[in-house]
């Protein structure tokens, strides 16, 4: 098969299946919805590993499709540009797609909303593809939007839950916040560079690095550079835009493995990574994502900690470790940025299915603190998460800690402004990772089995029936994908790490200016090999933090259960703080959301209806009757009233006639 | 190209009213199939003017020329370019969805309702096409008559109160036009010819006044900020197709009007007041888009993104730049869609609920799962989503905008959030959620008649939205054109 065809095959099969699950879902049934899209995300994994192969001989691709667009000296084409980094990415989307497509029909088998499930996960993968796979900033942009579209309608998959559709509004409205950024830097860059294409953009990066915009005097491309990462604040969810991301844990359990853990959320970190060519020329836009990294990492990393629901943990851990992405990309460490978007891929889906397999495990209770013990009766679930833990807490050889560990020391070496504040966040985030991971899986795999203790009137459950009975382990379709995650889970990081992030296998894909940002050059000098780096792990600062993380959870959720309420106690306005999530939520809705309404309310009632309607538009008639009626007074009727009005008239026009000049 | 197709356009609708009137509202039957066959008999006759369009002419394409009142020198000239053939397309597309709409709806008077939308779309057909400054207003006024009365008679319980303001408000700004028109007609030595007038050398000072006269008319009638608040009541009081009629066609004829004559007959003028026109424009966007977020009334709150989305299209035009004026152009046509459709939609649910109130809906997915997939789309659409035709018009004006000015841009750009604010705010409380109202538990998902409109519809968003290239191709080189012409100052 032609190579072009296989290109269009990856994004065009998914489509297919979720046209046919979604507009003839009643006609093909339940069995057709999943076999059409299944079938569909297989081809385009299988197109994705030929071109993978195809990548590997060093033919890579940037060609368009079609024109979309033409005006104003504007060539606007829908097109794919196939390089190493795209390649990962395809891999990566179409194999978490594939697992979670797979999973589905365990999870989601009572549901009476099958086929649309099936239909809006394929159009996700097609809409991830088209992401990443574009070789340009509008079809970067439809991606983009497409993706939020369908989590948006996955988020709110649960319709009649209240709690669903505030979330799944929020969540669109937030990104939209930052595709604001996003498309203006699309903007700047279609202004100034006068084309959209990323090569033609690259090629013109020095002619920008010298520009001064014309009308704010900013540099242009820290203006471009900034207003882009807005844009990825939003989707992959930094700080302070992140407040969208635990409540989107409404939607049903699969897609928050896939959309809110394994890809859409890193869109944002692709993304910068795809303009490395232009951050790399801005120091300041570097350090700002640098800072939000840092911030991001850490203290979303606290929230972890005293969360019960199951879901939200792996949320704001979620958050945390995008927050290490977005530290690498700060310190220009793109390479590595991807690297543990990859890793984190793996074992943060294996982690949110490992949790959907506790939920269904648990006939549908969320809550940790009713759980405990799982593991007699949940073995595979039991030890693939607890892979995908030690994965998470970056356990020398696994591959969480290879990623991680090279995060770190490329913090450490670096020199930007606001490194040495990132350095702290993720060296103590190591810790606080380790603790609120193993608080988790000790809650949930050991201890007392508290199961039967679950209140019944909670309504937080991911569906609809729940109640008592023994936990048991879910169907093989559910606990395969989770075998199959936790295999790269744990391996990935030790074959891949020596290619990708010292082999130059992303070659021109990534640019990184070795002068002004050595970091990665300076790792690749200290590297000598996955296996002695691992054991270089298990000496150093990192490990022995996780250790302590490990050891503290244990200590306080297995070994003395008292401790963590009286912790509690003793710093309740601290733990206040963290329950309210720092008060982002309320501020927003106090001045965002409530500012707006009573903003179109004022403008409303205050402008519209009564300076407009009421003053100028009602007020001129107003006026006109004010008149008529002066008119109407002097039609009295009275013949002598008339009369004395024309002979003075007559004088009056008589005078003025004979003494004109 | 001996086919005298504009004249086609205009009469095959307004002749064709003719027997739909004379058949009397008694035989339904007969009515809407004459009047359906009439309205595709009308768009037929608009196809070969984008198959036989000349890309490449910059001029006016299909002239025809008929001395009207030679007295006068007055002439019945006809002609589009790529700036206004689309327009008629589109409102020869949007009355076969008008009709279909009002298939079995309307009960009262249903001959007279028919033939009012058929002679309303050879008018509006005749604005677009007519060259000649008199007969341009001729058109322009005259379209008034059948969509005050479609308002005033098969309106809602306000309608009175609507169509007056909505008749007096048009009237009132169109009268400046006409003084406008005649001082142009004397000033160039008697011809009423548009194209003459482009070539009219104005001094600084009548340009002044020639750009207010025209801009009271057409700002009114687009509409602009703070002229705008006859539309949400006429809205509310019309039926369906005149909501979509107003929203889809009426809107695009203010807008059409400042490139047609504000433009190029004061192009200084419109250099200098340009600051005025964004300034209006960005409020129309910013401060309608708050406006409708607060409403309760849906057909309100489309009344105001109508408004807001209209801001775009002013601000293209005065940022004087090829992506301004196409993105402006290209928003005009997909708003005819997407309006078109919004109206449609909630026409869908009033038909059924006799409520246009947000509040007395709630969870209309449950009983109308199709329609909530519709309406899905077109709100997505409304909040200018990729792949949809909304997202290209604002897509191109903001990319204009931010090239002319960053702060303009960036102001433009809170659409992105408001946008998708009121449109999806609305569409959460009407259509997600479970039934509080037991009337929407009765509700019966729509039928074939709807699902044809709606699919239709759908079909134009994302056909424009995915490939938006056939569009503007038309353009270009009458835009070329035009800006060349505003450019080249008079003085």
């Amino acid at each position: 098969m032609d190579i072009k065809t296989l290109y269009l095959l990856v994004p065009l099969a998914p489509l297919a299946g979720a046209l046919l699950a979604g507009l003839s879902g009643k006609l093909i049934g339940r069995t057709g919805a999943h076999v059409v899209t299944i079938l569909g995300v297989a081809v385009s994994l299988v197109a994705s590993m030929l071109i993978y192969q195809d990548v590997q001989a060093g033919h890579h691709f940037n060609g368009a499709l079609y024109t979309w667009l033409e005006s104003g000296g504007l060539k606007l084409q829908v097109g794919f540009l196939i390089d190493p980094l795209t390649v990962m990415m395809m891999l990566v989307v179409n194999f978490v797609s594939l697992m979670v497509h797979i999973y589905t029909i365990g999870y989601m088998a009572d549901d009476p909303g099958y086929q649309r499930f099936f239909s809006y996960i394929s159009l996700f993968t097609f809409s991830m593809l088209m992401l990443v796979m574009s070789n340009n900033f509008v079809q970067l942009f439809f991606g983009w939007e497409a993706v939020g579209l369908v989590s948006y309608l996955l988020i709110g998959f649960w319709y009649t839950r209240p709690t669903a559709i505030y979330a799944n509004l929020k969540a669109f409205l937030v990104n939209r916040v930052g595709d604001f950024g996003f498309l203006l830097g699309i903007a700047l860059i279609a202004a100034y560079a006068g084309t959209l294409d990323y090569a033609e953009v690259f090629a013109k990066r020095n002619e920008l690095a010298a520009l001064t915009e014309t009308v704010t005097g900013w540099p242009v491309i820290t203006a471009i550079c900034i207003c882009l990462f807005i844009g990825a604040m939003g989707k992959s969810a930094q700080v302070p835009l992140h407040v969208w991301l635990p409540d989107s844990m409404e939607g049903p359990t699969p897609i928050s493995a896939l959309i809110h853990a394994a890809t859409m959320v890193t869109a944002g970190i692709f993304m910068v990574t795809r303009m490395s060519p232009l951050f790399e020329l801005s120091d300041t836009a570097l350090s700002f994502v640098l800072v939000i990294g840092a911030v991001t990492a850490l203290f979303m990393g606290f929230l972890g900690i005293i969360q019960n629901d199951i879901k939200r943990v792996v949320a704001y851990s979620t958050l945390s470790q995008l927050g290490y992405m977005t530290v690498a990309l700060g310190v220009s460490a793109y390479p590595i940025a991807v690297f543990h978007l990859m890793t984190h891929a793996f074992f943060k889906a294996l982690l949110f299915l490992g949790a959907g397999s506790v939920i269904i495990g648990c006939h549908h209770n969320q809550d940790i603190r009713y759980m405990g013990g799982l593991r007699k009766y949940m073995p595979i679930t039991w030890i693939t998460s607890l892979l995908g833990s030690l994965a998470l807490i970056g356990f020398p050889f696994f591959s969480g800690f290879y990623s991680k560990d090279s995060i770190i020391e490329a913090v450490q070496v670096s020199h930007l402004w606001g490194s040495g504040f990132a350095y702290f966040a993720v060296v103590a985030g190591i810790f606080v990772t380790a603790f609120y991971s193993f608080r988790m899986y000790f809650l949930v795999f050991h201890g007392k089995e508290r199961y039967d203790q679950a209140p019944h009137d909670e309504h937080h459950h991911d569906d609809h029936g729940h109640g008592g009975g023994k936990p048991h382990e879910s169907p093989w379709v559910v606990t395969l994908p989770l075998i199959l995650l936790a295999i790269p889970s744990v391996v990935i990081g030790y074959f891949t790490i020596q290619p990708m992030l010292f082999g130059n296998w992303f070659g021109s894909a990534i640019l990184v200016d070795a002068v002004k940002h050595p970091p990665m050059a300076h790792l690749a000098e200290e590297f000598h090999g996955a296996f002695a780096m691992a054991l270089h792990g298990l000496t150093s600062l990192p490990f022995f933090l996780a250790m302590s993380g490990v050891a503290l959870s244990w200590f306080f959720y297995l070994k003395r259960p008292d401790i963590p309420a009286a912790v509690q106690k003793a710093v309740m306005p601290l733990y206040t703080l963290l329950d309210n999530k720092y008060y982002f939520d309320k501020f927003n809705e106090v001045v965002f959301a409530g500012g707006a309404r009573l903003l179109g309310r004022g403008l409303w009632s205050g402008g519209d209806q009564a300076l407009i309607d009421g003053f100028m538009v009602n007020g001129s008639a107003r006026v006109v009757g004010w008149f008529a009626g002066l008119a109407r007074k002097l039609q009295t009727g009275h013949i002598y009233q008339y009369a004395f009005g024309m002979i003075f008239g007559v004088a009056a026009f008589l005078t003025y006639w004979f003494n004109r000049v | 190209m001996n086919a005298n197709f504009l004249s086609l356009a205009i009469w095959v609708p307004i002749l064709g009213a003719i027997p739909v009137l004379l058949l009397g509202s008694e035989r339904r039957f007969l009515v809407r199939w004459v009047a359906l066959a009439v309205a595709l008999a009308g768009f037929a006759v608009t196809l070969p003017l984008y198959t036989g369009f000349d890309t490449t002419q910059a001029g006016m394409q299909f002239v025809e020329q008929l001395r009207w009142v030679p007295r006068f020198n007055l002439e019945y000239l006809l002609g589009v370019d790529g700036i206004s053939m689309p327009f008629i397309l589109l409102n020869s597309f949007i009355t076969i969805m008008v009709v279909l709409a009002g298939w079995d709806v309307i009960e009262k008077k249903q001959a007279q309702y028919m033939g009012a939308f058929l002679i309303m779309s050879g008018l509006m057909n005749g604005i677009f096409s007519a060259l000649d400054g008199i007969l341009f207003y001729v058109f322009f006024e005259a379209s008034l008559i059948p969509m005050y009365l479609i308002i005033g008679v098969w309106g809602g319980p306000n309608r009175v109160y609507a169509a007056i303001k909505f008749f007096l408000y048009t009237l009132l700004g169109s009268l400046l036009m006409l003084v406008a028109l005649i001082w142009l007609f004397l000033t160039s030595g008697g011809s009423a010819n548009i194209l003459d007038w482009h070539q009219l050398q104005l001094g600084m000072t009548p340009q002044i006044l020639i750009f207010i006269a025209f801009l009271v008319s057409f700002a009114v009638k687009v509409p602009m900020w703070p002229v705008h608040t006859w539309l949400p009541d006429a809205h509310v009081e019309a039926p369906t197709g005149g909501s979509v009629v107003l929203a889809a066609i009426a809107l695009k004829l203010g807008a059409y009007g400042f490139i047609r004559f504000s433009l190029p007959i004061a192009p200084d003028a419109s250099h200098y007041l340009a600051p005025l026109m964004i300034a209006l424009s960005l409020t129309a966007v910013i401060y309608i888009g708050f406006v409708a977020l607060v409403q309760t009334d849906m057909k309100k709150l489309v009344a105001y993104s109508s408004i807001s989305h209209m801001g775009f299209v002013t601000l293209g035009f005065f940022i004087f730049n090829p992506l301004g004026i196409e993105g402006s152009l290209v928003q005009m046509i997909s708003h005819g869609f997407i309006s078109a459709a919004m109206f449609l939609c909630i026409g869908v649910m009033y038909d059924r609920m006799h409520s246009r109130q947000i509040a007395d809906y709630g969870g209309v997915v449950n009983t109308m799962p199709k329609f909530a997939a519709f309406f899905m789309l077109f709100s997505m659409a409304n909040a200018g989503l990729p792949a949809t035709s909304g997202f290209v018009g604002e897509f191109m004006v903001i990319l204009g905008a931010v090239k002319f000015n960053f702060w303009v841009g960036m102001a433009a750009a809170v659409t992105l959030i408001l946008g998708a604010a009121y449109t999806l705010w609305m569409y959460k409380r009407v259509v997600f959620g479970a039934i509080t109202n037991p009337h929407v538990a009765d509700l019966s998902d729509i039928g074939l008649r709807e699902f044809l409109i709606l699919a239709l519809l759908a079909a134009c968003v994302l056909a424009m939205g995915l490939y938006p290239y056939p569009f503007t191709e038309v353009m270009h080189a009458s835009v070329d054109n035009l800006l060349k012409h505003v450019a080249a100052s008079k003085l």
